[in-house]
């Protein structure tokens, strides 16, 4: 398949920072500092308060992947400037800057490989990357993690960070909503596992389609999850917005989720929950 | 009748030749000015009509007296029994749906609905449905499948309502579910957007086997409003945000989401409610002949197909640096 490369290098070693920079590291929920090596080692959460720090694809796939070791999938699809969009600066500029910035060509990667010994598929949105937005290259990649998890029936993981639909690609964007959620539609048809991680925030159109369609939906603690944004809401009905209103504990409570579960736990829970799915006529 | 800014040269000229017209009553003298003033009228809106900016399109489709869902609906369908609620938490008013038969054929209708009065609107709630509104659709869509009734939606909202409630009863899980619903619903699907397409509140009943849009709509990923508030951080930039956004039937035909452009009536659909339903009746027979003649499983393979193929990115021939294959 020409979308489908095998690399020799398989483990991702470069380093950008998406994280605050220096040796000690200010947990902004508490205001105390933490030393750098302790938060990575901890999957970048405090490991006093539980504070979650945003990590992007690269951690997650070195947390999840086992020695990080993944196959890249898709990544030759690359964004154009589909409208010639401009606001106060060209789309084409800013997806320029994002990908200097961050050194990702756009806001999700998708990767393969084992996760405690299970081959799986990996989608992993990077909110580093202009909001985590959906546009055309987003809802690509998606569609080609979940066509390979399909066409091989392995479990697919989709990790969601995302502000919503991109506005600079308009219409494409929204498009992107339904092809994702056809591309499931067709995966549910083989039977084939689909569980859908929300970390902070997963809003707009990303809620809207693949990240609520998981056979499992589940959540980082905290993660802010919903359709409108908070401050369009508060807008509408003129009123604050209860404590906790669309946190994952909330959306839990409302049953939206199977579960909450800390990153530091993530990769061991995932790997359980797929066991029990998979564990089907003794494999 | 209400009347835009830009209609503003149209309605003085309309309302010199009404002065004149009830002068003529005694004096025939005045036939020839009034057949003048008229084909002025008429080039005046030719011209105006043939030059809409992106942002007039925008104020056309939310033109107070368009016509909305059940305007259509009782003049295409000969009879129409409407269908209420989504059996878990109540009728939304936002959505209306049911049966009805185009031409005696049985069809399942489902479209956003906005009020005329101020207490219609508040009742219909603008157009905006709750999760509520796209639970009723689904379960009427899976009724249509069931019967083997074909379903066409009619898009027409400012978006789906971004309240409190709706956040807690999963307005997100609501419109995700019918996307994926919608993508191998194995009876025909025809969406037409008859006003405002805005965002996933639109798309959440919209994935038509075939897709269409009137002439003076819109449909976008964010409204002109939102998107000048979020990028240019001030809402004073719609016009611009709606230009940039390309959101007109022309548009999206040129980028090849929608299968074609309806035409209303010179002046917009407002000016002429059944000659709007009747070339919105003609475009939903010619689509459900095509549609019908489709197997199951052909439908599905042909709706699925369409919206994977949806988007535009480019692909880069060589490795990315340092990495061989």
């Amino acid at each position: 398949m020409s979308w489908f490369k095998r690399k020799d290098s398989n483990i991702q070693t470069d380093k950008k920072k998406e994280m605050p920079e220096g040796v000690w590291v200010k947990v902004p929920s508490t205001g105390e500092t933490v030393h750098r090596r302790e938060l990575e080692e901890n999957h970048w959460v405090d490991p006093s308060s539980g504070y979650h720090f945003r990590i992007g694809s690269r951690q997650y796939f070195k947390i999840l992947f086992d020695n990080g070791e993944h196959e890249v999938v898709a990544e030759e699809i690359m964004p154009s400037d589909p409208l010639e969009f401009e606001d106060r600066k060209p789309y084409k500029k800013r997806i320029a800057e994002s990908q200097k910035k961050t050194g990702l060509s756009d806001a999700c990667r998708v990767g393969t490989g084992k996760l405690d010994g299970l081959d799986v598929v990996i989608a992993c949105m990077d909110f580093s990357f202009i909001g985590g937005s959906m546009g055309s290259v987003v809802g690509e990649r998606i569609a080609r993690a979940i066509d390979l998890a399909r066409e091989k029936k392995i479990p697919l993981i989709i990790i969601s960070q995302s502000g919503g639909a991109r506005m600079m690609e308009s219409v494409l964007s929204l498009m992107q909503m339904a092809k994702t959620s056809a591309k499931l539609a067709r995966l549910e048809e083989e039977g084939v596992p689909y569980i859908s991680v929300m970390t902070n925030p997963t809003t707009g159109g990303v809620t809207a389609s693949y990240a609520m369609l998981g056979d499992f939906n589940i959540s980082e603690p905290n993660a802010l999850i919903g359709f409108a944004g908070p401050r369009v809401i508060r807008q509408t009905i003129g009123r604050d917005l209860p404590d906790g209103f669309q946190t994952a504990e909330y959306l839990l409570e409302h049953g939206f989720l199977d579960f909450i579960v800390p990153r530091t736990r993530l990769k061991k829970k995932l790997a359980t929950l797929l066991r029990l799915v998979l564990n089907r006529n003794g494999n | 009748m209400d009347y835009l800014d830009f209609e503003k040269p149209i309605v003085e000229l309309e309302k010199k030749i009404e002065e004149l017209r009830e002068l003529s009553v005694e004096d025939k003298v005045l036939q020839p000015e009034i057949d003048r003033l008229r084909k002025k009228a008429d080039q005046l809106r030719q011209s105006i009509f043939g030059n809409l900016t992106r942002w007039q399109r925008v104020q056309l489709a939310r033109h107070p007296q368009r016509p909305y869902t059940l305007d259509y609906i009782h003049r295409i369908s000969e009879t129409f029994i409407e269908l209420h609620g989504d059996r878990y938490y109540k009728d939304d008013k936002a959505v209306v749906g049911g049966l009805g038969s185009v031409n005696g054929n049985s069809v399942m209708w489902i479209g956003h609905q906005k009020g005329r009065d101020t207490k219609d609107r508040q009742y219909r709630n603008f157009g905006m449905a709750n999760p509520e509104g796209y639970r009723k659709a689904f379960r009427l869509m899976k009724l249509a499948e069931k019967f083997d009734i074909p379903v066409v939606t009619l898009l027409d909202t400012p978006g789906a309502f971004p309240g409190l409630e709706a956040e807690e009863r999963g307005q997100a899980e609501a419109i995700a579910k019918n996307l994926k619903m919608m993508a191998t619903l194995r009876v025909p699907i025809i969406s037409i957007v008859i006003g405002e397409g805005a965002s996933g509140g639109a798309i959440g009943i919209g994935m038509g086997n075939e897709l269409y849009m009137m002439e003076n709509t819109w449909y976008s990923v964010i409204s002109p409003e939102s998107c000048s508030s979020i990028l240019w951080k001030t809402w004073d930039y719609k016009e611009q945000a709606a230009s940039e956004l390309r959101l007109t039937a022309k548009d999206l035909e040129e980028l090849e989401i929608i299968d074609g452009v309806i035409e209303e009536p010179l002046g917009g659909a407002h000016r002429d409610w059944d000659a709007s339903a009747e070339a919105v009746k003609k475009q939903i027979m010619k689509s459900l002949e095509r549609l019908e003649k489709l197997s199951p499983e052909d439908r599905v393979n042909q709706r699925v197909d369409k919206y994977t193929a949806m988007g535009r990115y480019e692909v880069r021939q060589e490795e990315p640096a340092g990495k061989k294959s």
